[in-house]
């Protein structure tokens, strides 16, 4: 599904270096999880991989399907079906949530060749969807994040994931700030949407959030790059040990 | 219309805006209508005066009274504090009065009236047919039950082509006609109240409406009466090198309520035109009055070429105790735009509200505002203001507001907000504030941003073009004047909101 090879990616601004040769493939209907250390580089990535501005690669590729994502804009990798769950939601003052949610999902749709939904089928889904994740109908008129608590945001991209069915999905740290109730809420909305071609990478910091969704292969990531893979045990020995010793191992 | 549906109604609008963008090209009123047409001579003289005072059967004091307004004229220089650039305006090289032959007898009835011109109409969405309502208005069956309907005044260059639903508004007892056939037929309130918000010398544009201004619309609401629906005039340019100078008087008697919408298109010219109306609202004792206007005139091309020069003025005048009025407007159109909707707040617990959305794309120049003049005790005032700018444009907010030593315990509030989109364009705030007394409060706060990267990243992430994103950014930031219009308009406008971007980003 996502194939990343050799990545490096600095700064447009500033000679800075943030990625630097990280390799990753995440097979489809897999669940990744990426944990490392502040300022490894993890959003950098998840932004690079949507296509947001700022960022200049310098060498190696990525790819959705063998489809090279790093020529396309932003829009058109989202109706390839790359999704980010932002680590940091943006408000937009004055449009309506639900405005937000039909515009998106009926762009999509256009640039598929798709029928857009009719504004009936449309709220049918969406209330469903929104219940699911205890998210008020008076939230999904409310401007899309604006005056929400951290975790009303994380609930609410979560919402967007569920409306829009990518099949590659990145979760940039849509654990942290989350109640327990809502971490539950949040990881059946994400394991409901599991299926055998559909992908998650799952940013994170802590274990807590793969005892809910149980993930095939764990990345530790440091100074730009995957440093070691290995199985959910991985995930157990970070949260118990910290990253020291880890990172003293590798080098 | 319950709180849901009209959500979902909203919610519609939002939708339609977008499609708009990805299925209208640029200007789409840029088309004119081949008809024959009858001109006065060129330029501007008494001799003009009179023969646009003949041409509409006037009686002998209108004459004169545009006579006056001429002489004053003369005597009067342009105003040059705006905070707008443009080449001297040579007004005899202009027609002053153009109109189709066909109207040389006035049609009786709608039904008269040359397929041509009603065809025009249909094709701008402005249906003069009573069986529809305004295009772009998404209706049920049960919509149309429940009236929503639109009585519209048709203006076409210098004359009213028709005016519909006029029988049902008479048996309400609101009169709804074009100023010509008023100051024909109901010349004791043409008198009493033509000039007496917007005076004869009131500035150099006013001055010269009232010599030569042509036909526009007029509107009595009686006691106590309700307008049954929403009255409109829509304006429309045709003719090349001829100046628009219409007039809209309208009169809400006490007690009394209505909504007046106005729209305006011209075809695309690579010269310019001058467009000098003057509005004049009456509101009497616990009457209501709102006007709300999409002004979508020609704006001129990438380069600046053509587009209209709008020079308008409109006032309220709030006469008597708990008189209302609110101004609406989308300002998307016009190369110049200098406006500023006033009201005066002379009886006492008046109140005035002023929403206003004005875009400026490309090399147009937008110079607009308001003037709350409060007079009267206890008086409130409320200004909001969106100022979007793109391109090379300028746009500047102008905003007076007074407090006179006898409106004690008077309040205005003033929020003013611009946008800016690239670096090439500029947003001006120039607000005057007096308070002549010590129990007023005048509140004023301003922002002025940029649109964010942030939110546009937001937005193509989850699928939208940038265009699209932009669109519904802008849409947001103008969210509080939107919703401030009748629904009737609201939709149209959001898609104009877009439209006019277009070409700003990328
Ligand atoms: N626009 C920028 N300007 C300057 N530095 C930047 C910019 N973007 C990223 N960086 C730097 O790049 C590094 C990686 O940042 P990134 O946000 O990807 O880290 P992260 O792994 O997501 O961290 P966290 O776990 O704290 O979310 C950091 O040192 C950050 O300061
Ligand atoms: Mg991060």
């Amino acid at each position: 599904m996502l194939k990343i090879d050799n990545l490096h990616v600095k700064l447009e601004e500033e000679d800075k270096q943030i990625l630097k040769g990280l390799s990753l493939e995440v097979p489809a209907g897999q669940v990744h999880a990426i944990m490392g250390p502040n300022g490894s580089g993890k959003s950098t990535l998840s932004y690079v991989l949507s296509g947001r501005d700022g960022y200049e690669v310098t060498e190696g590729s990525a790819t959705l399907d063998g489809e090279s994502l790093l020529d396309m804009e932003p829009e058109e990798r989202a109706a390839a079906g790359l999704f980010l769950a932002f680590q940091y939601p943006v408000e937009i003052p004055g449009v309506g949530n639900m405005t937000f949610l039909r515009t998106a999902v009926n762009a999509q749709r256009k640039a598929r060749g798709e029928a857009e939904l009719s504004s009936g089928d449309f709220l049918k889904v969406v209330r469903a969807k929104a219940a699911e994740l205890q998210i008020s109908p008076e939230m999904l008129k409310r401007p899309v994040n604006v005056g929400f608590s951290g975790g009303e945001k994380k609930r609410n991209e979560i919402l967007q994931m569920a409306m829009l069915e990518p099949r590659m999905c990145i979760m940039d740290e849509t654990d942290s700030g989350l109640d327990v109730d809502a971490m539950r809420l949040v990881s059946d909305g994400v394991n409901a949407l599991r299926s055998p071609d559909r992908s998650f990478l799952v940013i994170t910091h802590y274990q807590r959030l793969l005892n809910h969704i149980q993930p095939d292969v764990v990345h530790i990531m440091a100074n730009g790059r995957i440093v070691k893979s290995g199985g959910p045990e991985l995930a157990l020995q970070v949260e118990q040990e910290g990253y020291g010793d880890l990172l003293a191992e590798v080098g | 219309m319950t709180a849901t549906t009209d959500l979902d109604v909203r919610e519609g609008v939002d939708r339609e805006t977008v499609e708009a963008v990805q299925s209208i090209g640029s200007y789409k009123y840029g088309w004119d209508t081949e008809i024959e047409m009858d001109y006065a001579p060129k330029g501007l003289n008494e001799d003009i005066v009179r023969l646009i005072s003949a041409k509409n059967n006037e009686p002998e004091w209108m004459t004169e009274w545009r006579l006056e307004a001429y002489r004053r004229w003369l005597t009067m220089t342009e105003p040059k504090w705006a905070m707008l650039n443009y080449p001297e305006i040579d007004y005899q090289d202009q027609y002053y009065y153009a109109r189709p032959k066909s109207m040389e007898t006035k049609p009786k009835s709608l039904d008269e009236v040359d397929p041509k011109l009603l065809a025009t109409y249909e094709k701008l969405g402005i249906p003069l047919n009573e069986q529809l309502i305004l295009a772009g208005v998404e209706t049920t069956e049960e919509g149309r039950a429940d009236g929503r309907r639109v009585a519209v005044d048709a203006v076409f260059d210098s004359v009213s082509v028709g005016t519909t639903f006029k029988e049902e508004l008479a048996k309400a007892g609101v009169i709804f006609c074009s100023i010509s056939e008023a100051i024909r037929e109901h010349p004791e309130l043409v008198k009493k109240y033509l000039g007496s918000v917007v005076p004869q010398s009131d500035n150099y544009f006013a001055t010269l409406n009232s010599a030569v201004f042509s036909d526009g619309s007029f509107v009595y609401i009686p006691k106590g009466v309700r307008c049954p629906m929403e009255l409109s005039t829509y304006f429309r340019i045709n003719a090349e090198n001829t100046g628009q100078f219409e007039r809209t008087l309208i009169i809400a008697d006490k007690g009394s309520h209505v909504s007046y919408l106005e729209g305006c298109t011209a075809p695309k010219r690579d010269t310019h035109q001058l467009h000098a109306a003057v509005v004049e609202i009456v509101v009497l004792e616990d009457a209501e009055v709102k006007y709300s206007t999409v002004q979508n005139w020609y704006p001129g091309d990438e380069e600046g070429k053509g587009g209209i020069y709008n020079f308008v003025t409109k006032r309220a005048d709030c006469r008597e105790a708990r008189a209302k009025v609110m101004w609406t407007q989308v300002e998307t159109g016009s190369a110049i735009t200098w406006k500023y909707p006033s009201c005066i707040l002379r009886g006492e617990e008046s109140q005035g509200e002023f929403y206003s959305i004005a875009i400026a794309n490309n090399h147009q120049q937008a110079d607009t505002g308001t003037k709350m003049i409060h007079l009267g005790r206890n008086t409130r005032s409320r200004i909001v203001s969106k100022g979007i700018s793109a391109g090379r444009a300028q746009n500047t907010y102008r905003g007076l507001v007074t407090m006179h030593p006898r409106a004690t315990n008077s309040r205005n509030y003033t929020q003013c907000d611009s946008l800016l989109i690239g670096d090439q364009c500029g947003a001006h705030t120039v607000p005057y504030i007096e308070v002549k007394n010590t129990s007023s409060r005048v509140e004023h706060e301003a922002t002025t941003s940029k649109v964010d990267d942030d939110q546009l990243f937001y937005c193509r992430q989850r699928g939208m073009d940038e265009e699209e994103a932009v669109a519904l950014v802008v849409n947001g930031f103008c969210r509080e004047v939107l919703q401030a219009l009748p629904m009737e308009f609201a939709m149209e406008a959001q898609a104009l909101v877009a439209i006019s971007l277009e070409g700003s980003v990328g």
